[in-house]
């Protein structure tokens, strides 16, 4: 069953569905506004209930992102972010938080440039328990995918309003952890979230897969979350965390963690509420 | 020996050896395989053939002339240099090859919106002059940086009916122009067609925007048979995403006595790291779609690309030319800032002919080879565009007001 699973992120998921608990998913970009921000973040997160971290890897051209977290990719390379960094602060992490499930989230490139082997090997050994690579669709996913699974992480993929069924049935066989669902068309932190449309995905999606379903891209706040989550296992909150850090540069980052805390309470326990 | 089928690539999936692909967010999928489904029905159609060939004869003016530049290659001393003339096309480049194609394409798929990505300005003319002709809305992505280095087209494309976009992110250039472009068809995918301008971007693109382009290559090969009576010894193009340049390569890969070179963005000079010269300086990497060489750092960030000529100021390249590249079927040579505008003032004043910035990097190259060759040889050089667009930015260097 999920709850033995050795991966935090099916461990945590399994234990939450057993609760009959959401997820909370939260989305910052390592390094943003500054390096020394991003680890009292993560430990600010967790104390206010996020399940599971997933850490935006800053890339020169993240393609799929609105305006807001393009922002805060341009901030942490501004600072000297980078995927060996973002390994690193993990690994840094790790030594005071052996619990919380960490994904990076990012581009193809930059895990090119390292080598999928040697990615996935430091990766499983800095303490990430999953990889969205945002740019690779399970059609150019193949030699990725074996060197996860030699290291033990899970490969999560995203599935979009424009899925087809067949498509989806596909990606779902291979896909671990989670299946993201893209909650709208659009870039990351857009404005146009449909939640009854979100609803029917999700509910056709259960059709296809055991696996939990968590749903991104236009949450906002407790409201939405809570809206999403009726359907989903779990809401990502992204875009409003991210504007909150570039809004604070420069600051403590212990303000700027307790300042994170803040935003994330009212999402965590509108979630609770379901 | 075997010799290889240079025809056959790309393969079902979009691959050119382990170059080119599908590297998208999963909501574009979907896209991209109706593009796949449609183009793949309709590129042996004779009626879609029919209309493309009635297009290029009618309102682009083909087939361009093949024009022997006697004095030029006189003055160069060695191989008799033929240009093509895609300068003098309807838009004034060749990139109106390639959107008559994929307007062509959006009609069939029923959508009323297009848009593009521009570096130059010249594929956003192009864009525009197309959208305007079916009555299409068009906006058109260009960089900040571009809109202020080619405000001739931008005011051309707002004459023609389309919206210019500025880009302010990254580096205001053409790849965050491409990046706006993906951002935007991502959210306006049911009812918008992106109208790529160069063969680079996910598979179908490269491949489709290839088909359309090697036009070029399939008139030059027959008109140097009926002018020379013989196939040439060399063909010479510029990069930057490369389209102008598999154009015309692509009609004579099964040739083999025919060299070709594909000449890259130099910038300030290979050594200064201040160029847009990705096959030449660059290493394999994954941007817009494909598999492809990338000018990035050790990190695997796309570094900042320079170049005089805005329409070859791009850190990537067509997944073909990466390809050729590797099989060393193409030379790829890159030619510097200061070669390129001198070429650019040569052709004018001995020939009469003003060539865009991007093409007098094809032109320099092509002197450096003719003088290497004796006179019974012959280079084929694509004058892939006119120059009036770089008379401002020539100016400009010549401290002019104009």
């Amino acid at each position: 069953m999920a709850s033995q699973s050795t991966n935090r992120i099916n461990r945590r998921l399994g234990d939450l569905r057993a609760q009959g608990r959401k997820a909370l998913i939260t989305y910052i970009v390592c390094g943003d506004p500054d390096l020394d921000a991003t680890i009292p973040a993560m430990h600010a997160l967790v104390r206010q209930g996020a399940d599971i971290i997933e850490l935006g890897v800053a890339f020169s051209d993240p393609m799929a992102e609105g305006p807001v977290i393009q922002r805060g990719h341009e901030r942490a390379l501004a600072k000297g972010a980078s995927l060996r960094r973002t390994l690193e602060l993990v690994n840094t992490f790790r030594k005071t938080d052996s619990d919380t499930p960490l994904v990076l989230m990012g581009y193809a490139n930059p895990i090119e440039r390292m080598g999928y082997g040697e990615f996935a090997r430091a990766a499983a050994e800095a303490g990430v328990d999953g990889l969205l690579t945002v740019d690779l669709p399970p059609e150019e996913a193949a030699a990725l995918n074996r060197e996860l699974q030699a290291a033990a992480i899970e490969n999560i993929f995203l599935l979009a309003p424009t899925t087809s069924r067949e498509r989806a049935e596909q990606i779902a066989s291979l896909a671990g952890g989670f299946l993201y669902y893209v909650s709208l068309k659009g870039v990351t932190g857009a404005g146009h979230l449909d939640v009854d449309d979100v609803r029917h995905k999700v509910d056709a999606l259960r059709e296809l897969t055991e696996l939990p379903i968590c749903v991104g891209f236009g949450i906002k706040d407790a409201a939405s979350a809570k809206a999403i989550a009726a359907s989903a296992d779990g809401a990502v909150v992204g875009s409003v965390l991210v504007d909150y850090m570039g809004s604070r540069a420069g600051a403590d980052a212990a303000a700027v963690a307790e300042g994170l805390a803040q935003l994330v309470a009212p999402i965590r326990a509108g979630l609770d509420e379901l | 020996m075997q010799t290889i089928d240079y025809r056959s690539v790309p393969d079902a999936r979009g691959h050119f050896g382990p170059y080119g692909g599908k590297f998208v967010s999963e909501t574009l999928m979907p896209a991209l395989q109706e593009l796949e489904e449609i183009y793949q029905r309709l590129k042996n159609d004779s009626t879609f053939l029919a209309e493309f060939d009635r297009d290029m004869a009618h309102y682009v003016g083909r087939p361009s002339p093949l024009y022997l530049a006697e004095r030029w290659s006189r003055e160069v001393g060695g191989a008799q240099i033929y240009l093509k003339r895609e300068d003098l096309n309807h838009t004034g480049a060749h990139k109106v090859n390639n959107t008559i194609g994929q307007a062509l394409l959006a009609k069939h798929t029923g959508k009323r919106r297009v848009i593009a990505e521009t570096g130059a300005g010249q594929h956003g003319v192009a864009s525009a002059t197309v959208a305007a002709r079916l009555g299409l809305e068009c906006q058109v992505f260009m960089g900040a940086e571009d809109v202020k280095r080619q405000a001739l087209n931008v005011y051309r494309m707002k004459l023609l009916g389309a919206e210019v976009v500025p880009v302010t992110s990254g580096s205001r250039t053409l790849k965050d122009a491409m990046n706006e472009a993906m951002r935007d068809w991502v959210t306006n995918v049911d009812d918008t067609f992106y109208i790529i301008g160069t063969v680079a971007g996910p598979h179908p693109y490269p491949q489709l925007v290839r088909d359309f382009q090697s036009i070029i290559g399939r008139e030059a090969r027959q008109q140097c048979l009926q002018q020379s009576g013989r196939l040439p010894d060399a063909l010479v193009a510029c990069v930057g995403g490369g389209s102008n340049a598999i154009g015309l390569f692509h009609p004579f890969l099964q040739d083999a006595g025919v060299a070709m070179y594909g000449v890259e963005a130099g910038g300030l000079g290979l050594h200064s790291g201040k160029h847009a010269a990705p096959l030449s300086d660059g290493v394999p990497g994954v941007l817009h779609g494909n598999r492809t060489y990338l000018m990035e750092d050790e990190d695997g960030q796309i570094i900042e690309t320079h170049s005089v000529s805005a329409g070859l100021d791009y850190p990537g390249v067509g997944p073909e030319h990466a390809w050729l590249k590797d099989m060393k079927r193409v030379e790829y040579v890159a030619v510097n800032d200061d070669e390129a505008l001198a070429a650019f003032r040569k052709l004018t004043r001995v020939e009469g002919i003003m060539p865009a910035l991007e093409s007098s990097h094809a032109l320099a190259y092509a002197e450096k080879l003719a003088r290497q060759m004796p006179a019974d040889k012959t280079i084929v050089v694509n004058l892939s565009g006119r120059g009036d667009k770089d008379i401002l930015t020539v100016a400009d260097i010549d401290g002019i007001e104009v």
